[in-house]
């Protein structure tokens, strides 16, 4: 294995990037062979942050096991709630009310927004800016606000039940979520002046880290790391749930496979985002928040499949079931596995610290590699 | 031309970094923009709303009296053993044997507030508190016992 | 009227009244060490507490408000707990080189501060080559920041130490020129020289647009000669840890820390100097009412005043760009900085034939 890394060759450097690294954002290893300041070949190793979620979620109830997920993608904890939920809806046939899936979508695309912005932040920490960091986190705290009002939680909010959502929306809400809008949209010129525009980061983010369409599809990228290659893969467009199919908003799409692009699919997918909360947020409509369901979920013998959109990517939960309480098997497909796979792929060739640039732009969350 | 796109390149270059210092320079005089909350200064007015997930109490009216009928729903629907229901028997005013709680135990520890247990709580005994500093000393003091010592089932919960 | 000068004569004057020329000398040697090894603990405090004020109020933040008023002795707590701090040597590092790198660093940043014109005829020595010794003595720093990285026996503080040689190496290039672009009018490398003949001008309005250029090019070079960020790769946090101060802890890495801090100021006290004039007030032509009120602020107020600002600067590009990457900084100074500034020196030495400054 040694040998395939390269190291054999003379003046080859091996370097381990992680577990205990500023730039691989969590428990990331990363053994990466250099030459000089260029890289030869990264191997990522996972498994540092294993907490087998699949085999708890196993030994759980169909209502218990979504909380779990809220702690995969911690950054779209409500996505995957909303997944999970989906699937055992589609197993049990209940029909949500149309007042909870809006409730969802909207907490849904929050939830983005929220995602994004972290994202961005720590995309500029890594290329050396930590003002950006801050002020991201101004917007991203009031809708961790609203979240908290509304879900009573900040980050693992566990909001979805099978059938609805657990409360109804907050009084609040909508005026909360209305000058969240109008306070984001004054400040969004402020990404482009201290970020976007830069040329110090342009020039770090363009031609770097190409990625091709066809190489995309055949790593198995999905979400904005695939759409920066122009591969058409959001599932709310392709598959779509609850309510999206009636909702106006483009599927973002970049052509260049870049760094760069991929950096302006998610800047453009917060925008997107925010078109959407537009549409829904005056006509949520008046209802119940949730179906009504039998107290115990038995989910019929069978495998069931469903996927979402989360801000990484296409999750899947795909749920064999006995026709017990509790699943036989439950997998997760989760999106930053698969976009980790294309590192290596991207990065040979190119320099170290466009490395952490690159990584910064698959936007991993390691939680949600390892599960 | 070669030299004009050069003097072009240096112009739009200095121009994108001078956008950004005057962005930073706006933060940097503009100080009402800050912010940070100093958090244990500012307990007094820190306001947490009333959905928060802090922790799992037992709320008692005046008569030392609560709600719980001890039926294990919450038990039940907790995801983690967080809550063990203990119960006894007791003998009413008509002689009749009736189940009620001894001891609701709460293990804080083990608690993920996913709200599973409030919700399913037929009898709307339990319910989600604010509080958050839930730090202490020792790992013994996680495990609360819910119902108040000596407290009684309210009358007319089923 | 108050000032540095006055306080320096009278204690040159008791010393000598008191004791014989020998020993008035080396009394003289040991304040004058005493004095810059308390600067150079001033400024590291001073320095410290506003780039962490000046990056939490960027990132709308209150900054350390919370060790004594304001948060004022923050730096202070914060030089305790590094005293107090175990100084680790790793298990396979050079241990000599190792001990000895941090030391260099800061013998560097303590000669750079020899030559600067503090306030009116206050120097520790006015040699006649001053900005020849800054640069040279300067240069001095890469080694003991290619020392530190080599001997750590560690990866990151090996590339980090290997991207600061190329960096400073160029780098030093265009900042000479651009140095060179205001030694050429002025015809001397005296600091007093240098300042005296800014008495009807800053070199930054007398130049015309070359002085202006060389003074841009002078700050991109000098930050980068600093290693601090966008120029940081040494440093570069999120790529390679800490760089070359990587395996450091306790005081090794405090005087690593401060003598950034201290060469910091030293670069932007030459810039002072050379471009802003020095402790010489601010005079505008004729204005003599307006002259003479500048005049009234002490000249050792005039040069932290205007040292502090270009600090400032520098800090605030600091908090505000992107880190470059090393051949983006590379292409940077043989692309652009490089040409720009010969072709300035070569427009300031036609300027300065001609003689069309003020």
């Amino acid at each position: 294995m040694v040998e395939a890394l390269g190291s054999t060759q003379e003046g080859n450097l091996i370097i381990n990037v992680g577990p205990q690294h500023p730039a691989t954002h969590g428990v990331l290893h990363l053994v990466i062979t250099l030459n000089g300041e260029t890289i030869v070949h990264v191997e990522p190793h996972l498994g540092y942050i294993h907490r087998s979620i699949e085999k708890m979620c196993e030994s759980l109830t169909y209502r218990q096991f979504i909380y779990v997920t809220s702690r995969m993608d911690y950054l779209s904890s409500h996505i995957n709630n909303h997944a999970c939920a989906l699937t055992v809806e589609k197993g049990m046939q209940i029909e949500v009310p149309a007042r909870a899936q809006v409730i969802r979508i909207l907490m849904d695309e929050l939830t983005r927004i929220a995602s994004h912005e972290l994202w961005w932040g720590a995309m500029a920490m890594d290329l050396g800016a930590f003002t950006p960091f801050f002020h991201a986190f101004r917007e991203r705290e009031s809708i961790n606000d609203i979240m908290e009002e509304t879900c009573g939680a900040r980050l693992t909010m566990n909001y979805i039940v099978p059938g609805g959502v657990m409360q109804d929306i907050h009084p609040n809400f909508q005026n909360r979520v209305k000058a969240f809008l109008k306070m984001y949209k004054s400040k969004i010129h402020e990404y482009d002046e201290m970020v976007t525009g830069n040329i110090i980061f342009q020039n770090r983010m363009k031609n770097i880290g190409v990625l091709s369409a066809e190489d995309a599809i055949s790593y198995g990228c999905t979400g904005p790391t695939a759409r920066g290659s122009g591969v058409s893969s959001d599932i709310r467009k392709i598959y779509p749930y609850e309510i999206y199919n009636q909702l106006d908003f483009d599927e973002v799409l970049e052509h260049g496979g870049d760094s760069f692009s991929r950096y302006m699919v998610r800047i453009r997918e917060m925008q997107e985002s925010i078109k959407i909360i537009e549409q829904l947020i005056d006509h949520i409509p008046e209802g119940d928040f949730q179906a009504k369901t039998k107290a115990v979920l038995k989910l019929p013998k069978g495998e069931f499949y469903t996927r979402v959109e989360t801000a990484r990517g296409e999750l899947g939960v795909y749920i064999v079931s006995e026709g017990g309480t509790t699943p036989y098997r439950i997998k997760f497909r989760s999106p930053g596995f698969s976009n980790l796979s294309v590192l290596n792929h991207i990065a040979r060739g190119s320099k170290l610290g466009d490395l952490v640039a690159m990584m910064g732009t698959l936007d991993l969350v390691i939680p949600d590699i390892d599960r | 031309m070669f030299l004009k796109d050069y003097i072009n390149d240096v112009y739009g270059a200095v121009k994108s970094l001078l956008v950004g210092m005057r962005r930073t320079g706006y933060y940097f005089t503009h100080h009402k923009e800050i912010i940070t909350q100093q958090y244990p200064d500012n307990r007094a007015t820190l306001d947490l709303p009333e959905r928060f997930k802090g922790e799992v109490v037992m709320p008692h009216d005046a008569n030392n009296e609560h709600r719980c009928t001890g039926c294990t729903a919450c038990e039940l629907a907790c995801p983690n053993g967080t809550i063990k229901v203990i119960t006894k028997f007791e003998v009413n005013a008509e002689g009749k044997k009736k189940k009620a709680i001894d001891k609701l135990v709460y293990h804080l520890e083990l608690c993920t507030m996913c709200n599973l247990c409030v919700v399913a709580c037929p009898s709307d005994a339990i319910k989600m508190a604010q509080t958050f500093e839930h730090s202490v000393y020792d790992r013994s003091e996680f495990t609360k016992v819910l119902n108040n010592p000596g407290s009684k089932i309210m009358e007319g919960v089923e | 009227m108050w000032s540095l000068q006055k306080i320096a004569n009278t204690i040159h004057e008791w010393l000598n009244t008191t004791f014989n020329s020998t020993i008035a000398t080396t009394i003289e040697m040991v304040i004058a060490g005493v004095a810059v090894i308390t600067l150079f603990a001033l400024l590291g405090l001073v320095l410290v507490l506003m780039e962490r004020r000046i990056a939490a109020w960027m990132q709308i933040r209150l900054g350390p408000n919370r060790v004594g008023p304001q948060g004022l002795l923050q730096s202070m707590a914060d030089t305790i707990k590094l005293l107090v701090k175990e100084g680790l040597t790793p298990n396979g590092a050079d241990k000599f080189l190792f001990n000895l790198a941090p030391f260099i660093a800061m013998i560097v940043a303590m000669l750079l501060m020899a030559p600067i014109a503090f306030a009116k005829d206050f120097q520790l020595w006015d040699l006649n080559i001053g900005v020849l010794y800054i640069s040279s003595v300067s240069s001095i720093m890469v080694i003991s920041i290619l020392m530190a990285g080599w001997s750590s026996n560690n990866k990151y503080s090996l590339m980090g130490a290997m991207r600061s040689g190329a960096q400073i190496v160029s780098y030093e290039l265009s900042a000479g020129l651009a140095i060179l672009t205001i030694i050429v009018p002025i015809g001397s490398l005296q600091f007093s020289e240098i300042v005296q003949s800014q008495v009807n001008g800053w070199w930054i309005f007398k130049g015309h647009i070359p002085a202006i250029i060389a003074f841009v090019i002078f700050m991109i070079a000098v930050t980068a000669e600093t290693n601090r960020a966008p120029f940081d790769l040494a440093e570069a946090e999120s790529e390679l840890t800490a760089g070359f101060h990587t395996e450091y802890s306790g005081m090794k890495f405090a005087l690593f820390f401060l003598s950034e801090y201290v060469n910091v100021f030293i670069v932007c006290a030459v810039g002072a100097t050379l471009f802003l004039g020095g402790w010489m007030p601010f005079h505008i032509g004729h204005w003599e009412s307006f002259n003479h009120m500048m005049d009234y602020i002490p000249s050792s107020v005039w040069f932290f005043g205007k040292t502090f600002a270009l600090i400032f600067l520098i800090m605030w590009f600091r908090w505000t760009f992107p880190r470059l990457r090393i051949d983006q900084l590379l292409n940077l100074e043989w692309k652009y900085l490089l040409p720009i500034s010969m072709f300035n020196l070569l427009l300031m030495t036609a300027l300065a034939i001609l003689g069309w400054y003020f």
